[in-house]
């Protein structure tokens, strides 16, 4: 028997058992979404695949009752564990009007659930940093104790809004945590054509918080940090810059053919080191999960995923005449 | 009465919502000890304290960023750039963020923050402190654009941006900041924003226009009525959505159309004022439209003759209305 990592990080056993199973939910729903895309049913798809260890590991850290998260489009994890539900996703990915997160309006991958503080994004990459910083500054305004959770790809940690928001951040000593999803690509680009720095955690030292490089491959290493950042934060001691590094092991979207720029036998190395395969591996040497309860698991995941299917593909759309509804307050 | 300038309405107005409201609250660059670079912000900083007015980082983005954030969170920031000019830094916020904040989440989000800046010419301030930068947000729904010209206007209508749920962008003459005084009322009033105002009754032409401009109107209106000549003068105080039935209302009551504006002129406020016109007024039109505007240069030079080469005048407007009033 291997060593138990988890409970020394005081998860429980089925606390880790529950992130297996949201960690898996993320990747078959996404691997649902791209048969149903390759199908001709859904018009697109921006994949979670391979960031799912980094975003469970990430939301199982914070208070899913008071923290605030401004997740990027590919965190089904983090939304996931912030009580999105399969369902929730696949209204999206079809557009219906049931969507919570805007009626079909907006592309899937673009979250927003307020009774659950999922804060509403767009497409341009890393508007949402300043936004968590406003947020963390309101609560801070009004004498909450909440952690506001943003995250952003690497190539995304080159944009204005990632420096301006995490300096006002640094200036003021708000209660953020900043994690960039390092999966290695901006669309085709290659980290090292992104950065000059080793890593995205030394451009904490600008705004004076502390940065931390973990390994997204392992959910419990991504927890450990991101809840050290969120003690930072309750003990006011500011932000906190994670950088959680994995692999993007689909193409960047349904619209995408990356063997353009990089090689299967890149991939298929990658794939090696998949949370999913290596998350369960641990779980099974440590006696928390087997074959049986495996195929439950999985035979649960999908029957909840073909429920949410099957409704979603049903559902109406919105009215065409909702165009024009809610430009300002009614 | 009280007769006070411009820009102590503008504060006027910010002390009393943040006396009224704790989640008001003021972001900007100098904002805080120093009271703002044209004192916009003076005195707020001793009575607030500097949690509720904030020096920020030189960083426009952050500025609008971090109030947008704030405001969907339910606070109700005004944040201040500090020179309309700097705002473009923030486009991305302003219009892909918080234009789009209630509309992208079916009404689940809302963003009501309110968005000030110092904008116009014929204060020195050459290309970058100068512009009008109206017309780049106004085809963009979800926002409201408030550009005021007296100080009674500056009070209700500040008052009314920083209680509306959507955001504003508040922009103000720098020059009508000391220049313009006026009778405005200690007691707490709003006035409703997408609403134009009559600011003189008249029959023989009509002048529709905003900000500084509206004055030189009047100015001009003035001379015109000792030789006989009424002119009608509509202040479109809400830039954006505009007011169409008063457009229309004013356009149709003399015939003769002249719209002014201080930015340069090809795809300005007033070409949308023109197209409401032409829409809607085809046969009470006795005259064509007219415009007067700034020349199609990038900004205003700084050196005096150019300057005043750009910029809209009593005297331009003058003769641009005789000209109207005898066609």
């Amino acid at each position: 028997m291997i060593e138990n990592r988890h409970k020394e990080l005081g998860l429980s056993d089925e606390k880790v058992l529950e992130m297996y199973k949201v960690m898996l939910l993320s990747r078959r729903i996404d691997e649902r979404m791209w048969l149903l895309n390759r199908s001709g049913k859904i018009p697109f798809v921006v994949s979670c695949q391979g960031q799912e260890a980094a975003q469970v590991g990430a939301a199982f850290a914070l208070d899913r009752e008071n923290d605030y998260i401004l997740p990027y489009y590919r965190d089904v994890g983090v939304v996931l564990t912030f009580g999105m539900t399969a369902k929730d996703l696949m209204l999206s990915a079809f557009a219906k009007a049931e969507d919570p997160n805007s009626a079909g309006r907006q592309m899937p991958g673009h979250f927003g659930q307020k009774k659950n503080r999922i804060v509403t994004g767009s497409s341009p990459v890393t508007t949402q940093v300043p936004h968590a910083v406003g947020i963390a500054l309101a609560g801070k305004m009004e004498g909450k104790d909440f952690v506001t959770f943003t995250t952003f790809g690497e190539g995304s940690s080159n944009q204005g809004d990632f420096h301006e928001g995490a300096n006002f951040a640094g200036v003021h000593k708000l209660p953020v945590i900043f994690m960039c999803e390092n999966n290695k690509y901006a669309i085709s680009v290659p980290i090292e054509k992104q950065l000059a720095c080793e890593n995205v955690s030394d451009r904490a030292i600008g705004y004076g918080m502390p940065g931390v490089t973990v390994d997204g491959n392992d959910p419990l290493a991504v927890y450990r940090v991101v809840k050290e950042a969120a003690d930072r934060c309750h003990r006011g001691e500011g932000p906190t810059l994670v950088e959680a590094v994995s692999y993007r092991l689909t193409p960047h979207s349904s619209d995408d053919d990356d063997s353009s720029y990089r090689t299967s036998d890149e991939v298929a190395q990658a794939k090696t080191k998949d949370a999913i395969i290596t998350f369960g591996a641990y779980l099974k040497e440590i006696g928390l999960l087997n074959d049986e309860l495996e195929k439950q698991m999985n035979d649960d995941i999908m029957k909840t995923i073909n429920e949410a299917t099957d409704y979603a593909e049903h559902a109406p759309y919105a009215k065409a005449e909702s165009t024009l509804d809610y430009v300002y307050e009614k | 009465m009280p007769v006070i300038s411009y820009i102590d309405a503008v504060t006027t107005a910010i002390r009393e919502e943040m006396e009224r409201d704790s989640r008001v609250f003021v972001l900007g660059e100098d904002v805080g000890k120093k009271g703002g670079v044209f004192k916009a912000t003076n005195g707020l900083y001793d009575q607030f304290g500097e949690e509720r007015v904030i020096d920020t980082p030189l960083a426009e983005s952050a500025i609008a960023g971090v109030g947008i954030g704030a405001a969907m969170y339910g606070m109700r920031p005004i944040a201040e750039m500090q020179f309309a000019d700097f705002i473009l830094p923030a486009v991305n916020q302003i219009i892909s963020e918080a234009a789009k904040i209630r509309y992208r989440s079916n009404n689940d989000w809302d963003c009501p923050i309110v968005i000030r800046a110092p904008y116009g010419g014929g204060v020195h301030g050459a290309l970058y402190h100068s512009q009008s930068v109206e017309a780049i947000f106004a085809n963009q729904p979800g926002l409201k654009i408030v550009m005021p010209s007296t100080p009674y206007d500056v009070k209700g209508l500040l008052k009314a941006a920083i209680r509306d749920n959507d955001p504003v962008l508040f922009f103000e003459h720098k020059r009508a900041y000391r220049l313009i005084k006026g009778e405005v009322p200690d007691d707490d009033y709003v006035l409703p924003i997408g609403k134009a105002d009559v600011k003189r009754q008249g029959e023989d032409i009509t002048v529709i226009t905003y900000g500084l401009c509206v004055h030189f109107a009047l100015q001009a209106a003035e001379k015109l009525a000792s030789d006989g000549i009424s002119v009608h003068v509509l202040d479109l105080r809400t830039v954006y959505p505009l007011d169409k039935e008063a457009i229309i209302e004013a356009a149709a009551k003399t015939g003769k159309v002249l719209l002014i504006t201080e930015d340069t002129k090809e795809g300005s406020i007033i070409s949308e004022v023109s197209a409401i016109i032409a829409e809607n007024c085809l046969f009470d039109l006795d005259a064509p439209i007219m415009r007067l505007a700034g020349p199609d240069t990038p900004a205003m030079p700084y050196a005096p003759t150019m300057e005043k080469y750009f910029m809209v005048n009593p005297d331009k407007v003058e003769k641009a209305m005789r000209e109207l009033a005898e066609y």
